[in-house]
């Protein structure tokens, strides 16, 4: 499909765009400034932590203008700081590249993530930790733009940790609860497994072409075996996963709700969770190199779109449903960048979409929550419309949006995907596509669920809740907005972001038309939104009347969806248990046996000096017979050696 | 004379002076017995050196004497300190410093 190999173009930063360093600086400063300040920066950290975000989006759209006003092909502009690392024949740069990729990430990253801070702002009021969470926020999104911006894995790397470390700090934030806590170190060990594979495929690029740069490494991805770029792929695949919440490392992202709801919306939906698909975008040269890597990645996808799918039907927090929601979406993304060519630009419109709509469904899920109590329980919802209308309808927005009704965003993201989908030749082809069209069908059915619970239908409410009131402006402000970019960025993003990114960054001309393998695309758009609109009205028809308020009895498959389809339990059996019974067995081994012995010694060498000590009578005269006791016997054993 | 008569000689008087230091509990009984010890030693030394023919041990001897006298100078003060604070001179009953 694009045979172009990848060309190192000329392209050290020059002019405004020489400074686009500050654009992670900024927030890194006052991320610092507000956690060094301490308590003396409570009364005005949020405003800075909001400005700080703004300024860098504000710097973000000089920048990607800059960009745009250079010709197409050589857009991309790098910078090398300084020599991070020198050792030997590693040597890594600190160095930067804003390229159309990059730039449609930071983008995303400061824009949407200033409504979530602003949002933050009247969200976070009342919390007395209300500054920290700012610091966080910030250190968050200086993190998440270096992990876009590096020119190398390595500088990809620090920024992947710094978003986990982040998205740790922030998931157990109320760190009193011992469900925060435990969240906060179940995501943090399972993106450990998946940075594990990110660090060795790293180390597989060193060992190979000496370079961990982008530039290093894709221009001489040909130089690698076929095994090789197997391997790479099936690494950055696994980091991926982890990062992403993707099967089988999606069970920690659900739990991640634990956090407060502006964190969910920013780093568990909208950008760090999206970093995946950022890797296998950006890795784009390596996976193309290896059909099998790439249909492991949209195998991958499938399953994950499905198992996320299936798991929102069945549940009744209103977050974890959004969670599961985003599991799936991203199982779209990782479709996407699966089958290459043309789809890595559809992965990445779908992540764009995704991250407004998403961001807004959190953000008004908070909105709820904060009416109804800080109560997740979709069950005890019902009939808020008439008294949160901003939320309703901005909620509205976001719920058409996932699900992919015409005109709004959704559609035109998802859509094409499933049409890629169907158009890989052979089997895969059919299973792919059916996987991700069941999927839209029911990613309609949940969410239609998850919106008529909350909105209609009788009120179910908790006697302590009166009067549910609409959130403060500076709340429902951030919803509005993106609302409005829910409805219309997938119309007005569809085309421009494949002609931006297609011939830079993924080597896809312009114009390619893909063949129609299976089914002609109408026959897609048709069938999708068919299956769209059936799910929703089902789900509409069967919860129009709200449900019952306790958890009912269900048959074995929407048991195991409430139990996250055993994933948890299928990680306690096989890892975890092993695990205890290992470290039990050894503590029982170093309790009884390594101290035991130790302790044996001690007290032996302890009792015999006690015993010996004895001896030691304070008579000088009885010291004196044992001196010439001694004497006596060397003179005696002198004279049997001497004499014998 | 022969010279092994000495030897047997000083043999004798180091091993009175190690039963007086056994058997004895004054302090300075026990001191003059130390005292013929050393002396015994001297001689012993000074009675080889004769019969070798060098003045290896008779030096020696010379050593052994400056090291009595010191002895002899800290020793008595310590007993005198001692008597002082106990009213006794025996050994037996300075014996705080045990187990």
């Amino acid at each position: 499909m694009h045979a172009s190999a990848y060309e190192v173009l000329a392209s050290a930063a020059s002019g405004t765009l020489s400074s686009f360093w500050l654009l992670i600086v900024i927030p890194a400063a006052s991320g610092g400034i507000l956690l060094l300040l301490g308590r003396r920066a409570d009364r005005w950290g949020h405003l800075l932590g909001c400005a700080s975000v703004g300024v860098a989006f504000v710097l973000g759209l000089v920048y990607f203008f800059q960009l745009g006003g250079l010709p197409a092909t050589d857009r991309r502009a790098t910078l090398d700081l300084f020599t991070f690392i020198q050792v030997a024949a590693l040597k890594v740069d600190f160095g930067l590249l804003f390229d159309p990729l990059s730039a449609v990430f930071v983008l995303l990253i400061t824009g949407v993530g200033f409504l979530i801070h602003v949002y933050a702002v009247g969200y976070m009021a009342d919390d007395p930790k209300r500054r920290t969470f700012f610091a966080y926020f910030n250190i968050f999104v200086a993190a998440m733009l270096l992990l876009v911006l590096g020119n190398n894995y390595v500088m990809l790397y620090i920024g992947w940790e710094g978003v986990g470390l982040a998205s740790y700090l922030l998931i157990s934030f109320w760190y009193t609860r011992p469900s925060a806590a435990t969240a906060g170190k179940k995501a943090f060990i399972m993106n450990r497994v998946g940075d594990a594979g990110l660090a060795i495929a790293i180390f597989v690029m060193f060992a190979n072409l000496h370079t961990v740069s982008y530039d290093g490494v894709f221009a001489n991805v040909d130089r690698f075996t076929s095994g090789t770029t197997l391997a790479l792929g099936l690494l950055l695949l696994i980091g991926a996963c982890g990062k992403s919440g993707q099967f089988p490392l999606q069970a920690w992202l659900p739990d991640a709700m634990e956090g407060p709801t502006p964190v969910s919306a920013l780093i568990h939906a909208a950008t760090m969770v999206t970093a995946g698909v950022y890797l296998i975008a950006r890795s784009n040269p390596i996976f193309d190199a290896n059909p099998t890597a790439q249909a492991v990645v949209a195998a991958v996808g499938a399953v994950t779109l499905l198992i996320g799918c299936i798991i929102g039907c069945a549940k009744d927090d209103i977050k974890r449903v959004l969670a599961w929601s985003t599991v799936s979406q991203i199982g779209y993304m990782f479709l996407g960048v699966g089958l290459g060519g043309g789809a890595y630009a559809l992965a990445i419109i779908h992540l764009l979409a995704h991250g407004f709509f998403k961001a807004g469904l959190f953000l008004g899920a908070g909105s709820v929550m904060h009416a109804m109590n800080d109560q997740v329980d979709i069950r005890r919802f019902g009939g808020l419309w008439k008294y949160m209308k901003i939320t309703w309808i901005t909620f509205g927005v976001g719920w058409l949006a996932i699900i992919g009704i015409p005109p709004l965003s959704g559609f035109f993201s998802k859509e094409p995907i499933i049409a890629e989908a169907f158009d890989r030749p052979g089997w895969a082809g059919w299973v792919l596509g059916f996987a991700a069209l069941l999927g839209a069908g029911l990613t309609a059915f949940y969410m239609t669920r998850l919106f008529v619970l909350t909105f209609h239908g009788p009120e179910r409410w908790t006697d302590d809740i009166k009067h549910p009131h609409e959130s403060p402006p500076v709340m429902t402000v951030p919803l509005m907005l993106l609302a409005i970019g829910s409805a219309a960025a997938g119309a007005l993003m569809a085309t421009p972001v494949q002609d931006w990114l297609n011939p830079t960054v993924f080597g896809v001309e312009g114009g390619e038309v893909p063949e129609h393998v299976h089914l002609s695309h109408t026959v897609v758009t048709i069938l999708s939104i068919a299956i769209t609109v059936l799910g929703g009205l089902l789900g509409w028809w069967l919860f129009r009347n709200g449900t019952s308020l306790q958890e009912q009895p269900a048959g074995p498959v929407v048991t195991a969806a409430r139990k996250n389809l055993y994933g948890d339990t299928v990680n306690e059996t096989v890892f975890e248990k092993p695990g205890t019974y290992l470290t039990r067995a050894l503590v029982y081994f170093d309790n009884k046996g390594i101290d035991g012995l130790v302790n044996g010694l001690a007290a032996a060498v302890g009792g015999g000096s006690g015993r010996l000590r004895r001896a030691q009578t304070g008579f000088v005269r009885s010291y004196a017979l044992s001196m010439l006791g001694g004497a006596l016997l060397v003179a005696v054993a002198f004279l049997v050696v001497r004499l014998g | 004379m022969e010279p092994g008569y000495y030897v047997v000689l000083a043999a004798v008087l180091f091993t009175i002076g190690a039963v007086g230091v056994l058997i004895r509990r004054n302090a300075i009984v026990l001191f003059m017995c130390i005292e013929l010890m050393l002396n015994a030693g001297n001689l012993a030394l000074v009675t080889f050196s004769r019969i070798n023919g060098t003045l290896d041990g008779q030096i020696m001897a010379f050593f052994v004497m400056v090291v009595a006298a010191a002895e002899v100078v800290i020793g008595l003060a310590i007993i005198m300190s001692i008597f002082r604070t106990r009213r006794s001179a025996s050994v037996d009953d300075a014996n705080l410093l045990k187990y």
